[in-house]
C-alpha cells in the first residue's frame, strides 16, 4: 500500500514537472513551431487510443467504432459552440442553422462526450450481445450509419450537411489539451484499477468465469463502452478544436484502424503503452518520417523511390511488422511504473545475496 | 406498368453491382467458413486488380493484360495469404484480424504511394462496355454480363466443392480445423487455395465493377468490400449461395433506395441490413448455429 | 426432516435430437454434501449447467431455497422435436444469466479449471468478491468506496489464507501448479459467499494422497462456511468418502439414489460402469 501512494506522488510530480516543462517550451519558442503542432495532436490521439484500449484491451471488446463516436463529439462541440455572429456565414446554405446560441468551450466538450455516450449506449444495446467478429463489424457499420446521418441534406440546419464547420472555438496554448486528456486520463486509469476495472479485465481473460463470479456480462461492457464513447467523444471535440474545422467524410473507418494500430503498437491493455505509441505514431508520421515524402538529390543523384506517400507505406511496413513479429507490441500488457526501476534493483540485490 | 419502367434501369443496375458484390463476397465467406476471419484486406486486393489492369492496359493489348490481371491479384492474395495471416495461425483471433486490418492499410497506402493518389483513367474494355438498349433503359453489356457470369461461376465453384477432393478438403477444414489437420489434409494447402480461388473471383469482380466508372482511385474499394462482407454475413458466412443471394439483395436494394432520392443512405441502409440481420437471425439466411461448449 | 436446499424437478435437456439429461429430479438438503456420479457422457456437467444458468433446459425446473430460480418448457422448435417426458407440466419460464445464480448463493468451479489467466492469484479472488459491491462505477473511480475496497481484499486476503496460498498471492494464477489451481478456483468460488457449492470435477487430475487431502478440506469448508456442497466426481474414492447421499445417472436418466454403502451394492450401478453381459 505504502509504494503504492508513492508511486501516485511521484506520478504527480513528473506530471507537475511535464506542465512545467510545457510552461517553458510556451514562453521560448515561437507558437507556430512544428513542435507544438506535433505534441497537440499526440496527446489527443493519446485520449483516442486509451479510451479504445479500454474497450479492445481491457474489456476484451473488439469494437471498430471509434472514429464514429470521435464524429458525434467533434460535431456536438462545434454545432454547441460556433459563436451566433458567425452561423450565418458557417450555415450559409442553411439560413445561419437552427441553434441560435453558443455554449462556452469548457461545456461544448463536457456535452460532447455526453452526446458519444448516449449514441454509444443506444448502439450497445443491441451490438453487444454479438460475438468478436460480429462486433467488430456491427460497431464498424454503425460508425459508418452515424457518418451518413451527418452528411444527410435533411439534417442540414443542424449539421450542415456535407459541408465544413468552422469557426468555433480553438487552443490558445499547449496547456489546455494537455490538461484535459491527463485529466481524462487519470479518470480512466482510476477506472481500471478499481473493482470495475477488474471486473472488465475478468471479461476479458474468461467470460464464462467472470459470469460465474456474478459478473454481470451485458451491463459492464455496456459501461466500458459508454465510458470508452465518452472519451473519444472528447476526443473528438479536442480534436475538432486542433483542426480549426471539421468535415464528416474525413472520419472514415481508416481513421479507427490507424487507432487502432497505435493501441497494438503500444500493447492491448497498456495505458503508458497506448500513450507512448501515439506520440511516437505522430511525431513519426508527421516529422520524422516527413523525409521521405520528398525527392531528395544527392548531387546529381536521385534516391530512388522517395516521392510523396512513400512515408506512409515505410510506414505500414513497419505496422505490420510489429503486429507480425513483435504482436505484444512496445509495453505488452505491463505498465510504465517505478516498480520497473525497484524491480530491477531487487534482483541484483537477490543476485548479490544469492 | 408505369412504377415498373420508373425502376427498371436501377433493379438492372442492382442486379449487375449484386453480381458484382457477390464475387467479392465469396472470397470473404470461404475465408471466413475456413479461417474464422474477417478478411480486411481482400476489399484492397479487389482495388489492387482495378490498378493492375490499368498499368497492364496501357503496355500491353487487352487479350494480355485481362488474363495477366487475374494472374497477377491471384498471386497477390496467395502471398497476402502466406506473408500477414500463415504466421499467425496459433495466435489468438484478435491478432490474426489486427493483421488483416494492417495489411488492408499498407494495400491501400502502397496503392496511394504508386498512383500518387490521383484518379487513374480504367480502360475501355470492347464489348462489355459497349451501350445496349433494354426495354425502356440503355445500358452497358457488362450489366447484362455480370449476372450470367456470376451465376456460371458460382455453378462451377460448387462443383468444385461438392464434387473434387480439394472441395472435400474445404469443407472438411471449414467443418473442424483441428480434426482435419489430425487427418492428415494439408491445411496449408487448402488454405492457399482458398484464397487464390477467392482473388481469382475478386478479379474477375474488379473487371467488372470498374468497367461501370470511368476511374479507379485507391480507396475506392473500400466500400464494394464492406458490403460484400455485408453480403457474406447476410447469406450466412460460410455459404456460398448465401453470400450471391445476399449480395444480389443488397444490390437491388441500394439502387432502389437511390431511385427514391435517399442516395445519401444506400451505404447506411447495407450496415442497418447488417445489423438487423445480426439481431434477427445473427447465423445469417443459410448459416449454422455453432453452439459454444463449456 | 432437514430443509431442501436445492431441488431439480423433471429436468430434461435436449441438443437438436439428443436428449442428454432426461427428467432428472434430485434434492440436496441444507448442510449436505451430495454426490453426482455417472460414467462418461452420461449429462453430469449438463445437469449442473441448468442449475447453473449455463444452459436453459428444456423442461422441468429447478429450486433453490423453495424459490424457483429455472424454469422452461419446450418452446418453438422444440414443440415438435422435444423427446423427453412430462410435456405440458411446466408452463412458465424463468431463465437468469448464470451471473444471477451466483448472486442468489450458487458458486461453482469449472471442470477444466478457469482462471483469470492474466490476473494474479489474488486478483483471482478479489475480482470475486465485486457482485456484492455496493459502489457504483463512479464512486469506485474516485476511491469513495475505499471502506469497502479494504473490506474486499481482506476478505480475498483471508481466503487465499484459508486455501493455504497466501505465499504465492502475487504469482501468475495460471503459473501456480495444477494442485494450487484447483484450490484457488475453490477460493474463487468462496469468495462470492455462497450458500451452496457446486464442484465440477474438483479431483480430475489429481493422485490418491492428494484426492484424499481434498476430500478434508471439503468437509472442512462446508463445516467452517456452513456450506452446502454438490459435486460431480470421477474418483470413486472420494465420493464414498465424503458425500451422504449419491445420486447416479447413465444416459442422462437416474439410475440410482442412495447412501455411499447403498450405491456400492447397488446391481444397475455396477452394471453402467462396468458395461452389462448380453445373455
Amino acid at each position: 500500500m505504502k509504494t503504492n501512494k508513492l508511486s501516485w506522488m511521484i506520478a504527480f510530480v513528473l506530471l507537475a514537472l511535464m506542465f512545467a516543462g510545457l510552461y517553458v517550451l510556451e514562453q521560448t519558442l515561437p507558437p507556430t513551431t512544428m513542435l507544438f503542432t506535433i505534441l497537440k495532436k499526440s496527446v489527443i490521439y493519446a485520449l483516442i487510443a486509451v479510451s479504445m484500449n479500454l474497450l479492445n484491451g481491457f474489456t476484451g471488446l473488439f469494437s471498430l467504432g471509434q472514429a464514429g463516436f470521435m464524429v458525434v463529439g467533434a460535431y456536438t462541440f462545434a454545432i454547441l459552440t460556433i459563436p451566433v455572429q458567425h452561423r450565418a456565414m458557417v450555415y450559409q446554405y442553411y439560413d445561419g442553422g437552427i441553434v441560435q446560441f453558443a455554449l462556452p468551450a469548457a461545456l461544448g466538450i463536457l456535452a460532447a462526450g455526453a452526446v458519444a455516450a448516449v449514441f454509444a449506449f443506444l448502439v450497445g444495446l443491441p451490438v453487444l450481445r454479438l460475438k468478436s467478429d460480429y462486433l467488430a463489424i456491427a460497431t464498424l457499420g454503425f460508425a459508418e450509419i452515424i457518418r451518413a446521418f451527418i452528411q444527410y441534406e435533411g439534417l442540414g440546419p443542424l449539421t450542415n450537411g456535407s459541408n465544413l464547420l468552422r469557426r468555433f472555438p480553438t487552443f490558445t496554448g499547449i496547456i489546455p489539451p494537455f490538461a484535459i486528456v491527463a485529466f481524462c486520463i487519470f479518470i480512466i486509469v482510476m477506472l481500471i484499477h478499481s473493482t470495475y476495472g477488474r471486473a472488465l479485465k475478468a471479461i476479458r481473460d474468461d467470460e464464462t468465469a467472470a459470469e460465474a463470479m456474478g459478473i454481470n456480462l451485458f451491463f459492464h461492457k455496456q459501461l466500458s463502452f459508454v465510458i470508452s464513447s465518452f472519451f473519444a467523444g472528447v476526443a473528438g471535440a479536442l480534436l475538432a478544436m486542433y483542426q480549426g474545422s471539421i468535415q464528416a467524410a474525413s472520419f472514415k473507418s481508416s481513421m479507427t484502424y490507424e487507432i487502432l494500430l497505435i493501441v497494438v503498437i503500444g500493447g492491448m491493455g497498456s495505458i503508458s503503452g497506448s500513450i507512448l505509441a501515439s506520440f511516437l505514431f505522430i511525431a513519426s508520421s508527421e516529422w520524422w518520417l516527413r523525409f521521405l515524402d520528398n525527392e531528395l538529390f544527392i548531387g546529381t543523384f536521385k534516391v530512388p523511390l522517395l516521392r510523396s506517400g512513400f512515408r506512409v507505406v515505410v510506414f505500414s511496413v513497419i505496422i505490420m511488422a510489429v503486429v507480425l513479429f513483435y504482436r505484444r507490441g512496445i509495453m505488452g500488457d505491463r505498465e510504465f511504473n517505478l516498480r520497473f526501476l525497484t524491480r530491477g534493483r531487487s534482483k541484483a540485490k537477490e543476485r548479490k545475496n544469492g | 406498368m408505369e412504377w415498373l419502367e420508373r425502376f427498371f434501369p436501377y433493379i438492372l443496375a442492382g442486379l449487375s453491382v449484386g453480381g458484382q458484390y457477390a464475387l467479392i463476397a465469396i472470397g470473404y465467406t470461404m475465408v471466413y467458413g475456413i479461417l474464422r476471419l474477417i478478411n480486411f484486406a481482400h476489399g484492397d486486393i479487389f482495388t489492387v486488380a482495378g490498378f493492375i489492369m490499368v498499368y497492364m492496359s496501357a503496355t500491353m493489348p487487352l487479350y494480355i493484360s485481362i488474363p495477366l490481371t487475374i494472374i497477377l491479384t491471384v498471386l497477390l492474395g496467395f502471398t497476402v495469404e502466406r506473408v500477414a495471416y500463415k504466421p499467425l495461425r496459433e495466435a489468438p483471433r484478435m491478432s490474426i484480424m489486427i493483421s488483416a486490418i494492417g495489411m488492408s492499410y499498407l494495400l491501400q497506402n502502397l496503392m496511394w504511394y504508386v498512383t500518387g493518389g490521383l484518379a487513374k483513367q480504367y480502360p475501355v474494355i470492347p464489348f462489355i462496355s459497349d451501350s445496349i438498349v433494354v426495354w425502356v433503359t440503355t445500358t452497358k453489356i457488362v450489366t447484362l454480363v455480370t449476372p450470367v457470369l456470376t451465376i456460371v461461376l458460382v455453378i462451377l465453384l460448387q462443383q468444385l466443392i461438392h464434387h473434387t477432393k480439394l472441395g472435400m478438403a474445404m469443407r472438411a477444414v471449414s467443418r473442424d480445423f483441428e480434426t482435419a489437420k489430425l487427418m492428415g489434409i494439408q491445411i496449408n494447402s487448402v488454405i492457399s487455395a482458398t484464397f487464390i480461388i477467392g482473388s481469382f473471383l475478386a478479379a474477375v469482380g474488379s473487371l467488372l465493377y470498374f468497367s461501370n466508372y470511368p476511374t479507379v482511385t485507391p480507396t475506392v474499394g473500400a466500400m464494394p468490400g464492406l458490403k460484400a462482407f455485408v453480403a457474406a454475413v447476410f447469406g450466412g458466412i460460410g455459404s456460398i449461395p448465401g453470400a450471391v443471394i445476399g449480395a444480389l439483395i443488397i444490390g437491388v436494394s441500394e439502387n432502389l433506395i437511390k431511385a427514391l432520392g435517399y442516395s445519401t443512405f444506400s451505404d447506411a441502409f447495407t450496415f442497418a441490413l447488417l445489423i438487423f440481420i445480426l439481431l434477427a437471425k445473427p447465423t445469417g439466411l443459410f448459416g449454422e448455429k455453432i453452439i459454444d461448449k463449456v | 426432516m432437514a430443509e431442501k436446499m436445492l431441488e431439480l424437478q423433471d429436468i430434461t435437456m435436449q441438443f437438436g435430437g439428443v436428449v442428454a439429461v432426461n427428467n432428472l429430479s434430485m434434492h440436496i438438503d441444507q448442510g449436505e454434501i451430495v454426490a453426482l456420479i455417472g460414467p462418461n457422457g452420461a449429462g453430469k456437467t449438463t445437469a449442473f449447467n441448468c442449475v447453473t444458468g449455463m444452459y436453459r433446459p428444456t423442461n422441468g425446473q429447478v429450486k433453490f431455497e423453495g424459490k424457483v430460480i429455472v424454469a422452461n418448457y419446450p418452446q418453438g422448435k422444440m414443440k415438435s422435436m422435444y423427446a423427453g417426458e412430462n410435456k405440458g407440466k411446466y408452463k412458465h419460464e424463468v431463465a437468469p444469466t448464470p451471473d444471477k445464480i451466483t448472486r442468489m448463493g450458487i458458486a461453482r468451479t469449472f471442470q477444466n479449471i478457469r482462471l483469470f489467466k492474466t490476473q494474479t492469484a489474488f486478483e483471482n479472488v478479489l475480482i470475486a468478491t465485486h457482485l456484492h459491491r455496493t459502489s457504483n462505477p463512479f464512486t469506485a473511480t474516485f476511491r469513495l468506496n475505499y471502506k469497502e475496497e479494504r473490506q474486499m481484499r481482506e476478505l480475498a486476503l483471508s481466503m487465499l489464507e484459508m486455501v493455504g496460498l497466501q505465499d504465492s498471492k502475487d504469482e501468475l494464477a495460471t503459473s501456480l501448479p495444477y494442485g494450487k489451481q484447483r484450490r484457488l478456483e475453490i477460493a474463487r468460488a468462496l469468495a462470492t459467499k455462497p450458500k451452496l457449492l457446486l464442484l465440477d470435477e474438483p479431483a480430475a487430475g489429481m493422485n490418491p494422497q492428494e484426492t484424499h487431502e481434498l476430500g478434508q478440506f471439503i468437509v472442512d469448508i462446508k463445516n467452517r462456511f456452513n456450506l452446502t456442497v454438490f459435486l460431480i466426481e470421477h474418483h470413486m474414492d472420494l465420493v464414498m468418502d465424503i458425500s451422504e447421499r449419491i445420486y447416479v445417472i447413465d444416459f442422462g436418466k437416474l439410475i440410482a439414489t442412495g447412501s455411499p454403502d447403498e450405491i456400492r451394492e447397488n446391481q444397475d450401478v455396477i452394471s453402467a460402469y462396468l458395461g452389462v453381459d448380453e445373455e
